[in-house]
């Protein structure tokens, strides 16, 4: 079945830097920068990725992180619960423009 | 009780299917490089010895447990075990040789009934001693519950596997209730001095991935079982060994099962390392089955691939004979190069 994402498509990443390998290359330095062991353990990054990775619901970082977390010894709980503050933090972006609802509603009522 | 691949008359108990299943995948169908000419590229081909340093001896296949990624597929139906006089011939051996560690493994090598005699044996060779205990046999018959007080009259270096420092992942991996008992027998040897500090009596983990990922950062991942099993347990130990599952008997058998063979084959092949290759144990380890047949390591053992020498078997060793060898390589060798490599000592590179 085709569908737009592919699975394969991810070991691919790397391709990019063939229609503009400058900028790829940089971006790759960056993130092999942004993921080693600093004042965050690789560890908890991973974690922090894994949560993004649903916050922007990009399969390709699910699948990527879902090991990596994994690999660096996370347990399935604490990877749920970095899931569940992505949520948290989607859910009350949502909510907490309820407040703007809420003026907007006063302004217009008696 | 879930029963050995032999008892259950899977194909995969039969070491040339097993080649066979490995090659077809990496050659055939990923349509990667096979093993030794990674190898040649990396000046490693045909892989050479160094000294021994290492006598690693399976003493039997009988286990009290049956771990789903078990590479000798041990367990309780199996019954091979090796007898005195194969115990006395790897003696002999080693009192004619400067191998000067003996790393004693199985099964649950503690199953052996020789294996005590043996241990206090070796020990008179003035040789030390390594145990590749599971743990779970020291709590598993009060015959057993001595052996933390063995081991410490021998100095016994113990080298355990604990998948996880949680029950979840390491009864799926291991059976259930090993979490448990683990733990009750990793406080047994911590009661006798084993893994405290300044102790001189050494207890290593191992730890290997509950499934077909690889696994992280040795250091890391010692720093996070050792702040759990303390915080939760009051557990003390060594070093972490990070191990990779082999892709060989019952962990082919589940990366098949379960869909991941080709995605793990993949991973570990382009993860090759030249560092990593190069430092891999079998050139410092000789490795005696069951019945004294001489191996590389413990996995070619598994799949029956002997050494590449008229030096076959521990009656006849002959250091000098076997220093000429070349090292047997195939596709299973992918999981110790891949990586930061992995060993029975942990990574290489």
């Amino acid at each position: 079945m085709e569908t737009y994402y592919n699975p394969a498509d991810l070991k691919k990443f790397g391709n990019i830097g063939e229609f503009q390998k400058e900028f790829a290359d940089k971006f790759f330095a960056y993130d092999g920068a942004v993921f080693a062991e600093g004042a965050l353990t690789a560890r908890e990054k991973s974690l922090i990725a894994l949560a993004v990775a649903h916050a922007v619901q990009c399969p390709y970082c699910i699948d990527a992180y879902s090991s990596d977390t994994l690999e660096k010894g996370c347990s399935e709980q604490e990877m749920m619960e970095a899931v569940h503050v992505a949520a948290a933090i989607r859910g009350g972006a949502t909510l907490v423009h309820g407040v703007q609802m809420m003026n907007k509603v006063k302004e217009l009522s008696m | 009780m879930i029963k050995s691949l032999k008892a259950t008359g899977n194909q995969l108990a039969n070491s040339d299917f097993q080649l066979t299943v490995l090659r077809q995948e990496v050659v055939d169908v990923l349509h990667l490089a096979p093993f030794h000419e990674q190898m040649r590229e990396a000046g490693l081909f045909p892989l050479r010895p160094v000294a021994p340093t290492v006598l690693q001896i399976n003493v039997g296949k009988m286990c009290n447990q049956v771990c789903k990624h078990c590479h000798v597929d041990a367990g309780p139906d199996r019954k091979e075990i090796m007898t005195r006089d194969t115990m006395q011939l790897c003696l002999d051996a080693l009192a004619q040789s400067d191998i000067q560690t003996v790393d004693l493994t199985g099964g649950a090598p503690e199953m052996n009934p020789d294996f005590r005699w043996f241990v206090e044996e070796i020990s008179k060779l003035g040789r030390k001693v390594l145990v590749r205990c599971n743990l779970t046999i020291i709590v598993a018959n009060k015959k057993y519950y001595d052996l933390p007080e063995f081991f410490k009259k021998h100095n016994v270096e113990v080298v355990s596997s604990l998948p996880f420092y949680s029950a979840d992942k390491t009864d799926r991996q291991r059976g259930d209730g090993v979490f448990a008992d683990s733990i009750k027998a990793l406080r047994m040897l911590n009661a006798v001095g084993y893994g405290q500090p300044d102790s001189g009596l050494v207890l290593n983990l191992v730890y290997n991935p509950s499934g077909a990922f690889m696994p992280g950062p040795q250091a890391a991942l010692q720093r996070q079982f050792k702040l759990a099993l303390l915080k939760d347990f009051g557990i003390v130990f060594n070093d972490l060994y990070a191990i990779t599952n082999i892709p060989v008997s019952r962990f082919l058998d589940y990366l098949i099962e379960s869909g991941n063979y080709a995605g793990y084959m993949e991973k570990l092949v382009t993860a090759f390392n030249p560092a990593a290759a190069a430092g891999v144990m079998c050139r410092s380890t000789l490795s005696v089955g069951w019945d004294g047949g001489l191996y590389d390591c413990d996995f070619n053992q598994m799949l029956d691939l002997y050494v590449a020498s008229p030096v076959r078997h521990i009656r006849d060793f002959d250091a000098a004979a076997l220093a000429q060898r070349a090292i047997v390589v195939n596709q299973h060798c992918y999981g110790c190069t891949a990586g930061s490599g992995s060993s029975c000592g942990g990574v290489t590179a």
